[in-house]
C-alpha cells in the first residue's frame, strides 16, 4: 500500500498544479484577446449595456420578436430545458395553449404556418435565435403595431439573418436581441 | 436543410481524417518512438521526480491495477472533501452553498469515474474553485486513467509471452502532458475567441429590453470545457450543457466540440493498430464499431426530424422538426448526430436536452450506452470491446471446435469466467437499479427525502419509467448524460447510482486488464492455418452478434416497458 500511496500523493499535487492552475491560468490570460475579454460580449442600446450577445432574452411585447419559450425565463443565473417527454398529456396542453395565444396576437397566420420552434422551449432555456422563418412569420404583426412597411421589415430580418457556416454548414439564424435593438433603431 | 447534413458528414469526415494521424501519434508516444511533442520529455521528467515515480521500473498487472485504484482512491477522498466545504473557501463570487454528503459522494464520484452525471446546476451547485479544482481537474486524470488501462493490455497482443504490462504512471503522466492538455488546449482556445467566457469575475446582472432584470452566470468555463470533450467526459460547465450558449456558442463551437469529444475513441483503435502492428484487426474493429453506431444515428435522425406526432396533431408546421429541448443554431440533425455520438461513446455532454427526445431517439440513446463499446470512452471503449472480444474468440472456437485461441494465447475458462462476469454484473446494476428504483416509486412514494419518490418524474407513464432506466444505464456506462427531468438530488439516486457509478467504471477496467495479463503471461503459439482468424469479416460479424445478444437483446424487456411503449402511443 505505501509504495502506492506516497507516489499517488505526490503526483496528484503535481497534476493539480498542471491541469487546475496552470492550464485555465493560460486560457485565460489568452481570453483577455479575445472579444469581450472572456467576460462575455455584451450588447448596448441606447448608451446602456441591454444584454449579452449569445444570451437570449425574453421578448413577449407585441413591439418586438418574440423569442422562444423558455423554462427558466430567460434569466441567465441558471439553465435548463422543459425536459417534457413527447407523450406528457399537461406538456401538450402547454403547446396548445402558446398555438392559441400566438394565433390571438398574430390573427393574420394561419395554424398551419406556425414554426414549431414558436410554441416549443430550448434546451438551455437561453436560446438566443429564431430561424428566418420563425422571424418573419411575426414580421405582420409588428408592422401593424409599429405602423411600418412590412418590406423594411422583411429587410431588417434578412441583414440581421446569419447563414449557414461558410455558407455550406448548419443552419441559418436570427439573433433575436440584435434584431430587437435594430428594430428600436428604424424610424 | 441541406447544409444540416452537409454538417454532419463534415464533422464525422474530419473526425476520422484527424483520428487517423492522431492515431500514429499516440502510438508513437506510448512506443517511446520520436514525437511531435518530445519537447515536453524535461516537463514529464520534473513530474515523475516530483511525483516520486521510477519511470524505468516494470509493473506486472496486478502491481499496475493496485497502483490505478490508489491514485483514484485518494482523487476521490480529496474530491469529496473539497465539495463538502465548497461554500467556506475562496473563489467563490456567487455564494454558493457546500454540497450535502450525499451529494458531495455522488458528484466526487460521478467525475472520478469519467461520467459526470450531475445531480447539481454548475451555476448554483458549484464554486470557481471546485470547477478547475474538483471536476477540471478529474476530468484530466480520469481520462488519463482510461488511456493508461488500455495501454496495460497491449503487450497480450504482441508474439512474445510477459510477465510485465509496462509502468502505469507513466502511461498515465504521457497521456496528459501529450494527449490530453495539447488538445484541450487547442479546443478551448477555439471556445474563448467564439465567446465562450474565461475570466473570474463572478455573475453579472443586467436589465433587459423589456426592462427584466436577470442575472448572467459567468466564470472559468473555457478551459474546463475544452477537457469535457477532449477526455470524453461530458460534465457541463453550466447547467444546460452544451446547449448552453455560452457553452456552445455557435455552429463552429459545435462542430468542434463534436470532433473534439469523438476524436480520442477513434484514434484509440488505430493507435492499438499500430502499436501491436496489426492494422486488419484495427479496422475489424472500427468497421464492427461504426456499423453499430450507424444503426443507432440513422433511426434517431428520421424520427427527430419527423417531429412530433403529437405536436403534428395540432396543426402546425415542423420545419425543423422536433424542437422541445432543442437550441435553433444547431437544428435536429447536428442535436440528433451529438445525441448518439455522445451516448456510444462516454462523453455525455448534450446540445439538445435529451428528455425531450423522440422515444425512437431514446432507445437509441440507451441502446448506445448499454452496449458501451461502439467507440466508447478514452480508452475504456475498447476495454469494453476487448472482453466482447474474448467471448466471441471463445464462443467461435467452440462452434468451429478448436481450442479457443487468441493472438497465440489460449482463452480458458479463467478469462471466459473474468469477461462473462463484467458483462453479466452490467446488465444486473442497470435493471436491478431500475427495478429497485420503480419498487420504491411504486409502494414508498411519500419516503421523506429531499425530493419524495413521488416527485421524482417529471413525465408520467412510458416515458417517467424511462427516466428511472435511463439514469441508471448512464450511470453504468459512465456516461452522464441523462433524462434531466428525473429529481434526482437525493439520499436514494445519489447514493444508488454513486455506487453503480464505481463498479461500471472499476470492473470493466479491471476485467480486462486481469484478463490481458494472464493472457500475456501464456506460452505464445505462433498462428497458423489452424488459428481462427480474428481480422477478418467473418469474424467481426460474430463480435457484433455477441454485443447484440450480450446487451441489446438483454436489455429488451426493459426498452419495451419505457421508450418502445411510448413510441406505440404517441403514434
Amino acid at each position: 500500500m505505501k509504495t502506492n500511496l506516497i507516489p499517488a500523493i505526490r503526483l496528484t499535487v503535481v497534476m493539480l498544479i498542471l491541469t487546475s492552475v496552470i492550464y485555465p491560468l493560460v486560457v485565460a490570460g489568452i481570453a483577455k484577446l479575445a472579444p469581450g475579454g472572456g467576460k462575455g460580449v455584451t450588447v448596448e442600446a441606447k448608451g446602456r449595456v441591454v444584454g449579452y450577445a449569445l444570451i437570449g432574452q425574453k421578448f413577449t411585447d407585441d413591439r418586438y420578436f418574440n423569442s422562444r419559450p423558455s423554462a427558466v425565463e430567460y434569466n441567465a443565473a441558471g439553465s435548463a430545458g422543459s425536459n417534457k417527454g413527447p407523450s406528457n398529456p399537461d406538456y401538450l396542453k402547454m403547446v396548445q395553449a402558446r398555438i392559441d395565444t400566438f394565433l390571438v396576437h398574430n390573427p393574420t397566420v394561419k395554424k398551419a404556418d406556425i414554426p414549431a420552434e414558436l410554441v416549443t422551449a430550448s434546451g438551455s432555456g437561453l436560446d438566443p435565435d429564431l430561424s428566418p422563418a420563425a422571424a418573419k412569420i411575426q414580421i405582420a404583426r409588428i408592422a401593424k403595431v409599429r405602423s411600418l412597411p412590412t418590406e423594411r421589415l422583411t429587410q431588417l430580418v434578412d441583414a440581421n439573418t446569419n447563414g449557414p457556416l461558410l455558407g455550406l454548414f448548419g443552419p441559418s439564424t436570427v439573433n433575436v436581441l440584435k434584431l430587437n435593438v435594430a428594430l428600436d433603431q428604424l424610424r | 436543410m441541406f447544409s444540416e447534413w452537409t454538417g454532419i458528414a463534415v464533422m464525422y469526415g474530419l473526425t476520422v481524417l484527424l483520428a487517423i494521424p492522431l492515431g500514429k501519434f499516440i502510438a508513437n508516444v506510448f512506443a517511446d518512438k520520436p514525437n511531435l511533442l518530445d519537447f515536453m520529455r524535461p516537463i514529464e521528467r520534473l513530474i515523475y521526480r516530483l511525483g516520486g515515480v521510477d519511470e524505468t521500473q516494470e509493473m506486472s498487472w496486478k502491481a499496475s491495477l493496485l497502483a490505478l485504484l490508489t491514485i483514484n482512491a485518494v482523487w476521490l477522498i480529496y474530491a469529496f472533501v473539497l465539495l463538502l466545504v465548497q461554500g467556506s473557501l475562496p473563489l467563490n463570487p456567487d455564494g454558493n452553498p457546500s454540497m450535502t454528503p450525499d451529494l458531495a459522494f455522488n458528484t466526487a464520484i460521478s467525475f472520478l469515474v469519467n461520467c459526470d452525471l450531475q445531480h447539481y446546476s454548475g451555476e448554483s451547485g458549484a464554486t470557481y474553485l471546485t470547477q478547475l479544482g474538483v471536476f477540471n481537474f478529474l476530468m484530466f486524470v480520469s481520462a488519463a486513467t482510461g488511456i493508461a488501462a488500455l495501454m496495460l493490455i497491449v503487450r497480450s497482443f504482441l508474439p512474445k509471452s510477459v510477465d510485465t504490462v509496462g509502468n502505469f504512471y507513466v502511461y498515465f503522466v504521457k497521456a496528459i502532458t501529450r494527449i490530453l492538455l495539447p488538445l484541450s488546449l487547442v479546443l478551448s482556445l477555439v471556445l474563448v475567441f467564439n465567446g465562450t467566457p474565461a475570466s473570474f469575475d463572478g455573475k453579472d446582472s443586467v436589465v433587459t429590453m423589456q426592462g427584466d432584470t436577470v442575472g448572467v452566470s459567468r466564470g472559468p468555463a473555457a478551459a474546463m470545457i475544452g477537457i469535457k470533450h477532449i477526455g470524453t467526459n461530458g460534465g457541463g460547465y453550466f447547467g444546460a450543457n452544451s446547449a448552453h450558449p455560452l457553452e456552445n456558442p455557435n455552429y463552429l463551437t459545435n462542430m468542434a466540440e463534436m470532433v473534439a469529444q469523438v476524436i480520442i475513441p477513434i484514434a484509440m483503435i488505430f493507435a492499438l493498430g499500430f502499436l501491436i502492428n496489426r492494422k486488419k484487426f484495427a479496422l475489424m474493429i472500427y468497421g464492427v464499431m461504426t456499423i453499430g453506431v450507424l444503426m443507432l444515428l440513422v433511426p434517431t435522425l428520421i424520427s427527430e426530424l419527423h417531429g412530433n406526432p403529437a405536436i403534428a396533431r395540432m396543426g402546425v408546421a415542423q420545419p425543423t422538426g422536433a424542437m422541445e429541448g432543442k437550441e435553433v443554431r444547431f437544428g435536429p440533425v447536428a442535436s440528433g448526430y451529438w445525441s448518439i455520438l455522445t451516448t456510444v461513446i462516454s462523453t455525455g455532454s448534450v446540445n439538445s436536452m435529451h428528455d425531450s427526445s423522440m422515444p425512437v431517439s431514446g432507445m437509441m440513446q440507451l441502446l448506445g450506452m448499454m452496449t458501451g463499446a461502439f467507440y466508447g470512452g478514452c480508452g475504456v471503449g475498447i476495454l469494453n470491446f476487448y472482453y466482447f472480444l474474448i467471448i466471441a474468440v471463445f464462443i467461435s472456437g467452440l462452434m468451429v471446435g478448436r481450442t479457443p485461441e487468441f493472438f497465440g494465447r489460449k482463452v480458458e475458462a479463467r478469462e471466459i469466467k473474468i469477461a462473462s462476469i463484467v458483462a453479466l454484473v452490467s446488465t444486473l446494476l442497470v435493471k436491478g437499479g431500475t427495478a429497485l428504483a420503480a419498487w420504491l416509486f411504486v409502494n414508498y412514494p411519500e419516503a421523506a427525502w429531499t425530493v419524495k419518490p413521488s416527485a421524482w418524474l417529471n413525465n408520467p407513464g412510458y416515458h417517467g419509467f424511462s427516466e428511472m432506466l435511463y439514469e441508471f444505464t448512464s450511470a453504468n456506462a459512465n456516461n452522464g448524460s441523462g433524462f434531466e427531468g428525473l429529481g434526482d438530488n437525493n439520499f436514494f439516486w445519489n447514493y444508488a447510482t454513486g455506487i453503480v457509478l464505481l463498479l461500471g467504471r472499476f470492473l470493466p477496467i479491471i476485467g480486462p486488464v486481469a484478463i490481458a495479463g494472464l493472457l500475456a503471461r501464456k506460452k505464445y503459439v505462433p498462428e497458423s492455418s489452424g488459428t481462427l482468424p480474428t481480422d477478418n469479416g467473418t469474424f467481426g460479424l460474430m463480435v457484433f452478434a455477441v454485443i447484440m445478444i450480450i446487451t441489446a437483446l438483454s436489455f429488451f424487456p426493459a426498452l419495451t416497458l419505457g421508450p418502445l411503449a411510448e413510441y406505440f402511443s404517441l403514434k
